[in-house]
């Protein structure tokens, strides 16, 4: 246990970095997630693959952290690791000082998958509803969540629609907003953008910092846009396949917490994205 | 609409054509033959006049099946055993009752078979031998034996119909349990959901879809299993003693008519099911 006061308590405006701008922090945020040494070794028919070698990583609260890497980098491996999906085959991983099997147990993050996954025999207030069903909650207090999280995701009217009565991106939004109704502390999203359009990921990149800004959620987010990541986080992480390691960690302290869309514009976005590029193309240099 | 309904017509008015080509050309000897007897004229207009006039046909036209299904349903009392609907509605008890019990165990068949490796490999090559026995062999069988631990009148038929009806249930019901996305599973996992709640919240709303279907099989092979099942208890009810007094008495047109009251009887099951499809799945099936 290493937070001893109660994850809801801590607000984000309590929190001493966040100030605008890049503030040197005077104490380190508590750490959420801790992977030393992790590896993971799939046993296949001709030879064993390795999706992670030897990855060490630490999570600070209120950290918004991407990892980027082309396919096959172990950068989902890695998540569904974290979320107790997956079992690693040396290593190890603790999550607010918990084993992923405890913390999934407590239910102490929330999953986005790279597809919405809603249940289409649901409407879409009934999808957000199941996590709390399946946690007990009573019916007046499942409905107040899940009406509060789809207007937070901006899909209040909704509530009585069938999935495939949405689009693409809506359907992502329900899928944020039903992760969100469990009151996760950690936020675990796989390339939930991977499938939309550029203009639809524009609009719901700006939506999600936002959301993260208002929320002080610790988010862990699977991407392979460089855009994307460099608008996001506030730490990338840059892996490389065979076998799937980190390759560098990107601080943003330089961009300021509070983004819009114009921030992709600035030379500190550009110098950002350029050693993203560099650490990736690093990766490749297996590529004859 | 108006594109359904030329092609429909059309083929029809030549069912109903080849009907009647069919009923002169089987009937013909007979009517020239009873018109002989009768000193009457054999001119062609005379058979063939006489041929879709005969009391007991080899077949007989569809205006002859008319009439009689309509004076049985009009002449008589709903509760009269000369009235179809009587038949009609004994044979439906029947199969729905077997419907039902196939329904209860094509399910558990089903869900052991999804959960236990043992049992999938136990049981399903039973499931599949137990439809290669043909029907009309196993249904008298199935009534002596409940007949000689007491069992008589509706619940032999409708073992008949489970025996018929659990098959397609069992198959539909693996396959719509097992068609849950990997992701929805993935998703009951990081809920740290049980089992049972998986069973009750993906897996078995996620099978709804297969299992109507296999009901819509399974409704129509039932009111097969209860004519079936009418045949050798020599019934006084049911569209299958119909059937089998009908032929007795060598009574064609009151097979036949009995023949379209059962296919009537099928399809206004198979239509009930889909009604209750679309009132339970409704708007989440409308994809």
């Amino acid at each position: 246990m290493t937070s001893p006061t109660s994850p809801d308590a801590t607000s984000p405006d309590s929190r001493p970095f966040d100030s605008q701008g890049a503030a040197p922090r005077p104490a380190p945020a508590p750490t959420v997630v801790e992977a030393r040494k992790l590896s993971l070794v799939y046993p296949t028919a001709d030879r064993p693959v390795t999706a992670l070698s030897e990855v060490d990583l630490t999570i600070a609260r209120g950290d918004f952290v991407s990892l980027i890497g082309p396919s096959g980098c172990g950068k989902t491996t890695l998540l569904r690791v974290i979320a107790d999906l997956e079992r690693p085959t040396s290593g190890a991983v603790a999550i607010e000082g918990m084993t992923p099997e405890q913390a999934r147990l407590k239910r102490l993050y929330g999953y986005v998958f790279q597809a919405p996954a809603l249940y289409p025999w649901r409407t879409v207030e009934r999808n957000v509803m199941l996590p709390l069903e399946i946690m007990g909650l009573a019916k007046a207090e499942r409905h107040a969540r899940a009406r509060e999280q789809l207007e937070r995701v901006g899909l209040s009217g909704f509530e009585r629609k069938f999935p495939w009565q949405l689009s693409g991106g809506m359907q992502q939004r329900v899928s944020i907003a039903r992760a969100l109704a469990l009151q996760p502390d950690l936020l675990l999203m796989d390339e939930p953008f991977g499938a939309l359009d550029e203009i639809t990921r524009d609009h719901l990149n700006l939506h999600l910092t936002q959301l993260w800004r208002a929320t002080g959620k610790t988010c862990v987010f699977v991407t392979h846009s460089i855009a994307e990541a460099v608008f996001l986080s506030t730490r990338i992480v840059v892996m490389s396949p065979r076998p799937g390691r980190i390759l560098d960690v990107i601080d943003c302290d330089a961009l300021p917490r509070e983004r819009t869309l114009d921030i992709r514009e600035t030379p500190e976005f550009a110098a950002i994205a350029h050693r993203v590029r560099e650490g990736l193309k690093e990766g490749h240099s297996y590529d004859d | 609409m108006i594109k359904r309904a030329l092609p429909v017509t059309t083929m029809t008015l030549l069912l109903i054509a080849a009907w009647y080509i069919g009923a002169a050309w089987l009937n013909w000897p007979q009517a020239e033959e009873a018109l002989v007897r009768a000193g009457h004229p054999t001119g062609f207009g005379d058979v063939l006049g006489q041929a879709y006039a005969m009391k007991r046909p080899i077949l007989p036209t569809p205006v002859q099946v008319l009439d009689e299904l309509w004076g049985s349903l009009t002449g008589y009392a709903p509760s009269s055993p000369r009235n179809l609907l009587f038949h009609a509605w004994v044979t439906a008890e029947a199969a729905l009752t077997g419907l039902a019990m196939g329904l209860v165990l094509g399910t558990l068949l089903a869900v052991g078979i999804v959960y236990t490796r043992t049992l999938e490999a136990s049981l399903l090559p039973w499931v599949i031998a137990s439809q290669t026995i043909p029907i009309l062999a196993i249904a008298p069988m199935i009534v002596v034996i409940l007949g000689n631990i007491g069992l008589t009148g509706l619940l032999p038929k409708a073992v008949i119909c489970m025996y018929l009806c659990f098959f397609p249930i069992t198959v539909g019901m693996v396959k719509g349990l097992r068609s849950a996305d990997p992701l929805w599973l993935d998703l009951m996992r990081t809920y740290s959901a049980g089992r049972l709640r998986a069973f009750w919240s993906l897996r078995l709303p996620a099978s709804m879809p297969f299992l109507f279907t296999s009901l819509k099989v399974s409704v129509a092979i039932s009111v097969v299993g209860a004519i079936v099942g009418e045949l050798p208890t020599g019934g006084q009810a049911g569209l299958g003693a119909r059937l089998l007094s009908g032929s007795y008495y060598g009574q064609t047109v009151q097979i036949w008519a009995a023949l379209i009251m059962a296919s009537l009887l099928s399809v206004l099951l198979i239509a009930a099911v889909r009604g209750l499809e679309l009132v339970l799945l409704g708007r989440a099936g409308a994809r």
